[in-house]
């Protein structure tokens, strides 16, 4: 286990290391930026005293450093601060939209990485016939739409026209899960459909590059089926770089959720930080952002430990 | 060579040739105004309105028109800022190596840590949300894929003879970047290119679906959605056609993209 656990402790140290300079990104991004970042919140017909409060709120007198590791010491004992708009402490208003966003992401997942899959062995199965072809062109044209009008045109299909599924997904906590269900249905259809195209090609190509190798044609030579060798030979050894592709759409979905949130008003994470970007409302922009970087950077290490992991070579070394 | 473009190619070049064109010439071609209220709110599809008319009455197929072109002009500028920008530093990272190149690479590296999205949320907050801060910003975040990109083919040519011969003969460094590393470093960006202008295009829209984008009463693709959006549950499908836009732009762009590469390629015996 020497190297592969060295390689890990490695993965790990850095992944850290990448998250304190994204905080200080995050941080110098908004704040030092050129101009007066109080001015720009209050526009430019603010009073010098409504200015000169909003500088004192933020700290903005005090030195850069001392401000930013203020920032940094409540970051990390889950004291966000407060929201400029509305006096809210921010730690508590995310609790509960972190838990909805997650339930959303979760519940994407739990249908398309399956059925991306299934669908990548298919189309390796039926490699240039009909079916390849057909699973090609339709995941083309969701990557050609962007997430929220791919929200917009289900929505109006399936959710108006047919009335298959509410067009607005608020829920509660007294909601049972199938009520919730029901409410995320359109959004998790669309979350489906924008990851499924990307990871359904990724293991396609992940599958067919393992396909060209000695050991495949050894047992197509051998008389097995297709199916079999898909099964046996080449999905035991493409499992790495399938992992390594779920991760990363995993890391995606993270992200479509800003968007797609925003289309249904789903009450998570993705519509408050739109929300308070317009508004202006730094303390929330910078605690969401953090998180969501924090969340992609994450899954992102999570998917090279588990390549590392599930590589032979660095398990059993010589 | 024009004669051999594949039907795929040419069915892509033709149509990203007419949004081109209806792009730049938006003012000669739309039959009405840009924000002149023509009719009743979301009036269906007529002789007139040929796609009926907005959430305030305005002509569709003339929001359409100008809205495309604000898509299409700040999507190129983003492009071409990006690839100026991207290209140079990554040529400069590859010909300077040393520190420079570790300081750049991993800058952007941090850079791409963040989800674009997000950072660019990030900082949309803070500045103030006008035509060349979106340029600006987009171009910004972008110019980290090129980067990388530029670097990988420029570490590769920078080792090829031609460039060794030119070093000794005493060739400065803006010599190498532009005269020997850019020419031969130009069908593989090219070719991405197109795929970054389509990121672009779908950027755009989503931001200023978000309200962060082009303010009103600029039309752009993505805005025009969210002005008529509250027509979807009544089964009003105005806000559906930018969908119809942004997906057969992104698909011919896509195709011509894909020829090029092929094309590139092939001239180069398959190496890429």
């Amino acid at each position: 286990m020497g190297p592969a656990l060295k390689l890990v402790a490695q993965r790990l140290a850095l992944g850290v290391l990448l998250l304190f300079l994204v905080s200080i990104l995050i941080f110098v991004g908004t704040l030092i930026l050129p101009g007066d970042v109080a001015q720009s919140i209050l526009g430019q017909s603010a009073t010098p005293e409504a200015l000169a409060n909003l500088r004192e709120e933020l700290g903005l007198n005090e030195p850069a450093l001392t401000r930013y590791f203020d920032w940094l010491g409540g970051v990390l004992t889950g004291d966000l601060g407060t929201a400029l708009t509305n006096g809210m402490d921010i730690a508590e208003a995310l609790g509960t939209r972190l838990g909805n966003t997650l339930f959303l992401a979760f519940w994407a997942a739990v249908i398309s990485v399956p059925l991306a899959i299934f669908l990548g062995l298919l189309a390796v199965r039926y490699r240039d016939r009909w079916p390849d072809k057909l699973i090609s062109a339709v995941t083309l044209s969701t990557i050609s739409i962007p997430e929220f009008l791919i929200g917009y045109v289900l929505m109006y299909f399936v959710g108006v026209k047919l009335g298959w599924a509410p067009t607005v997904s608020t829920i509660y906590d007294s909601m049972s899960l199938g009520e919730k269900l029901n409410a995320i249905a359109l959004p998790v259809a669309v979350l489906t459909l924008v990851v499924l195209a990307h990871m359904m090609r990724m293991t396609r190509a992940a599958i067919l590059n393992v396909m060209q190798s000695a050991y495949v044609e050894t047992a197509e030579l051998k008389g097995l089926t297709m199916f079999k060798i898909i099964w046996r030979h080449a999905f035991p050894n493409s499992i790495a770089p399938v992992v390594n592709v779920v991760m990363l759409n995993l890391a995606y979905l993270v992200v479509g959720v800003v968007v797609v949130e925003v289309v249904f008003t789903y009450p998570g994470m993705g519509q408050y930080l739109v929300d308070h970007v317009s508004k202006r409302d730094l303390p929330v922009v910078q605690a969401c952002g953090l998180i969501f970087a924090a969340v992609y950077i994450g899954l992102n290490m999570l998917a090279d430990i588990i390549s590392i992991l599930s590589n032979p070579r660095l398990r059993h070394p010589k | 060579m024009i004669k051999n473009i594949p039907f795929a190619a040419a069915v892509g070049l033709f149509f990203t040739t007419i949004y081109f064109f209806v792009a730049i010439f938006a003012q000669w071609i739309a039959p009405y105004g840009m924000a002149e209220v023509v009719g009743g709110v979301w009036e269906p599809a007529s002789s007139k309105h040929w796609l009926g008319t907005d959430n305030i009455g305005r002509d569709l197929l003339t929001r359409m028109i100008y809205g495309g072109q604000t898509t299409i002009f700040i999507a190129t500028a983003a492009t071409i800022l990006s690839f100026s920008t991207g290209s140079v530093l990554g040529f400069l990272a590859a010909v300077l190596g040393g520190w420079a190149d570790q300081a750049l690479s991993r800058f952007v590296d941090l850079v791409m840590s963040i989800p674009s999205l997000i950072l660019a949320l990030v900082i949309l907050s803070v500045t103030p949300v006008t035509v060349p801060v979106l340029i600006v910003v987009m171009g910004f975040l972008d110019s980290t894929r090129v980067f990388r990109l530029a670097r990988a083919v420029a570490v590769d040519i920078n080792v090829m003879d031609y460039v060794e011969a030119a070093k000794l003969r005493g060739e400065g460094r803006s010599w190498i970047i532009f005269r020997e590393i850019l020419p031969n470093a130009l069908s593989p960006l090219v070719a991405e290119m197109g795929l970054r202008f389509i990121f672009m295009v779908l950027f755009i829209s989503t931001l200023s679906f978000l309200g962060l984008g082009v303010q009103p009463p600029m039309a752009d693709w993505g805005g025009i959605v969210k002005e008529n959006k509250d027509g979807i549950v009544y089964g009003i499908g105005a806000a559906l056609w930018p969908a119809v836009a942004i997906a057969t732009l992104a698909i011919s762009v896509n195709l011509v993209a894909d020829w090029i590469l092929n094309r590139t390629t092939s001239l180069k015996g398959g190496r890429g």
